[in-house]
């Protein structure tokens, strides 16, 4: 089962004939990705590691039947690239490309949301993994090992430190998913608890968060009303000054919120045990798990 | 990246919003040209990027142009300090401009809000000088309104937001052409913040823009040609503005102990590490995917221009990317860099052992997790003394 993306997943990959594009599509393939179409505007016709390249994701989802895009497309073209995936229908769309301005995603995320069925993860994300069935994006396959921990992330490394630290104590995973770390992300937390509540496969979550926004908060106080599997969270960041980037304004919003104490606090509050150091997670993981059995 | 005063305020008088006549000046001469040329009583302000500039002395009224020289000579080149830059900031240059005489003062600001993931726009008739205080006390006395950026900022929603506020409708027609100015300016420069605060209404009854604060989003800087050149200017660390031309991202923290690893949340759990462990780190530099040799020699010159640091340390996950790959560019950048500080590197992921092997036998000390890491590089820098 896992949740989001599995053996069926049919991937198509935005940016295909770029160096990361291509880099990744061989990654992809190689740990047991369907990646069935690829898309670079003008290069349609020509094969990127056997897979076909299109000039349009309309046609490429016409053609080969892709549910799931992947986008390696750089930043000033993102967005559109986003759109449209979206408006070819694609459920799933996965936007690895990091520094996209914040206003075009608003736009972005906003249309997805009212006037589209596609979800969107990241951008300025790992992408996601269900392990030994299917990896969209750039996190390492080697890594991970078929079990029953999700996990839901806004870093990338450290995510896969966790994931290391997870499979090295026997511990192995449904499906990890790379939220993003920038401030307008089209899944948060609370998008991703849901599935991995209502997934079989899933006994426990890890969540991992870090400072700034409330997206923490929100997901501990979901958890607290919705979520019976267990759940164990980190947040990072926890000694960084306070205020280095946000304004006026932006105190104003988060009302006291975006603090690692505030993000700790709420989630403590909601029964999640907080590890204090990436490798304590699988002991407070495993803990969990025989309490919830018990 | 943040602007200065007189920036912002240029950006909102061509939106055609009403900001005080006034310009910049960098010398005392100048200023008191400044004044000349305005014939009236001015107001000096510090084109510092800091939070409470009038009560660190950064803001002086003058009646005759010689006034003017005199707080401009005062202001310039002095550090200013207050409650929210204890560390203080030198002002390089002063706004002088017509001193308005304000019988009320409102706070307008639009920020990106990441709950609603929309703009959210900020009403208040507590303007003036800290907003912060009021959010935290009188939470009420804000209103707020998440602009739908599929239609704009609507009428309607500008007259909700200030009602919402308690404007009466005289307010509602004299504010709604700064509010549209402000969203439309906002907009057009990519900016995540903008406040005019205060929003002043005069004895005579005008509204003007007596302060303004701007800050753009970096990401959008190519499209932004015009403003970009305000950039580096808005770095006031030297190391960070170095960083900046390097690309890299590097963050000072001010303690003794130098950290450079790869994703920034790793990196900022590595800093969280070093500090569990009992040390005080220097920075947080994050050197992205990949390990160049190129990109580590940078990464490592930026971290020893700060001249506190007595320890090093490197904190890479190999995924993609493999340990050895790591290990040979750190020794490459090492060999044609004379560091003198203990240097720990802690390798784990791909090719982790591989790795390892290749530092053996040279100065580096290897560390296997993040924890025996940091506990090393806090031990050695502290003998280091």
């Amino acid at each position: 089962m896992a949740i989001l993306v599995d053996a069926n997943s049919k991937v198509l990959v935005q940016g295909i004939t770029g160096r990361e594009g291509e880099f990744h599509t061989r990654q992809m393939l190689e740990y047991g990705t369907k990646v069935v179409a690829g898309v670079t505007p003008g290069k349609g016709g020509q094969e990127v590691a056997g897979v076909p390249v299109f000039d349009t994701v309309k046609q490429a989802v016409r053609e080969t039947g892709a549910n799931v895009s992947c986008i390696f497309v750089p930043a000033p073209f993102a967005p559109d690239a986003i759109l449209e995936a979206a408006d070819a229908g694609i459920e799933l769309i996965v936007c690895i490309t990091e520094g996209i301005p914040v206003q075009d995603m608003v736009r972005v995320v906003n249309y997805l949301k009212r006037c589209t069925q596609s979800r969107l993860i990241g951008p300025n994300c790992p992408g996601l993994t269900t392990a030994k069935e299917c990896k969209v994006g750039i996190m390492p396959g080697m890594l991970f090992r078929k079990g029953s921990i999700g996990l839901v992330s806004r870093s990338g490394t450290l995510t896969y430190e966790i994931v290391y630290e997870l499979t090295q104590a026997g511990l192995g995973q449904s499906t990890c998913v790379g939220i993003g770390g920038d401030p307008i992300i089209g899944t948060t937390f609370i998008d991703v608890l849901p599935l991995f509540e209502a997934d079989p496969q899933t006994e426990a979550v890890v969540l991992v968060g870090e400072i700034g926004g409330s997206d923490e908060e929100i997901a501990a106080e979901y958890i607290k009303n919705h979520m019976t599997k267990p759940v164990v969270g980190f947040i990072s960041g926890r000694t960084a000054p306070p205020g280095k980037r946000m304004g006026h304004a932006g105190a104003i919003i988060s009302g006291g919120k975006g603090s690692p104490q505030s993000k700790v606090k709420a989630l403590t509050e909601a029964g999640v045990p907080i590890a204090d150091t990436p490798s304590d997670i699988p002991a407070l993981v495993k803990q969990a798990l025989e309490n919830w059995r018990r | 990246m943040k602007l200065h005063e007189y920036q912002a305020k240029q950006i909102l008088r061509d939106f055609g919003l009403p900001v005080p006549n006034g310009e910049v000046a960098t010398t005392p001469e100048g200023a008191k040209a400044i004044a000349e040329r305005l014939g009236k009583r001015v107001v000096i302000k510090a084109q510092v990027h800091m939070g409470g500039r009038g009560k660190a002395g950064g803001i002086k009224l003058a009646d005759t142009p010689d006034e003017a020289y005199a707080a401009a000579k005062e202001i310039l080149g002095k550090r200013l300090i207050s409650p929210q830059n204890p560390q203080g900031m030198v002002a390089e240059a002063v706004l002088v401009e017509e001193a308005i005489e304000i019988e009320k003062e409102y706070y307008i600001g639009i920020t990106v809000d990441r709950t609603t993931q929309r703009n959210a726009l900020m009403v208040s008739q507590q303007g003036g000088m800290d907003i912060e205080e009021v959010a935290a006390t009188h939470p009420e006395a804000i209103a707020t309104l998440p602009v739908d950026p599929l239609l704009g900022l609507t009428d309607y929603g500008i007259r909700e937001v200030l009602f919402g506020a308690g404007f009466t409708m005289e307010g509602v027609k004299m504010l709604a052409p700064i509010l549209q100015g402000l969203y439309r300016a906002y907009l057009a420069c990519d900016a995540n913040l903008a406040e005019i605060n205060p929003c002043a209404v005069t004895r005579d009854g005008r509204v003007i823009c007596a302060d303004a604060k701007m800050t753009l989003d970096e990401n959008a800087l190519y499209r932004q040609k015009r403003l970009a050149q305000y950039h580096e200017e808005s770095i006031e660390d030297p190391i960070e503005a170095e960083a900046q031309r390097r690309g890299l991202a590097y963050v000072r923290l001010g303690g003794d102990i130098g950290i450079i690893g790869n994703g920034a949340g790793l990196v900022m759990c590595t800093v969280d590490e070093v500090a569990r462990a009992g040390g005080r780190p220097a920075n947080f530099l994050d050197i992205g995917g990949g390990a160049k040799a190129d990109r580590v020699r940078n990464a490592v010159e930026l971290v020893m221009m700060d001249p506190n640091v007595k320890g090093l340390l490197f904190n890479i996950f190999g995924g993609i990317t493999r340990g050895d790959e790591v290990a040979r560019g750190i020794l490459e950048a090492l060999a044609t860099l004379e560091v003198k500080v203990p240097i720990v590197v802690r390798l784990a992921g791909t090719h982790a052992e591989e790795g390892r092997a290749l530092l053996a036998g040279t100065p580096l000390i290897p560390a296997e997790t993040m924890q025996e890491a940091a506990r090393k590089i806090v031990e050695l820098a502290q003998q280091a003394g």
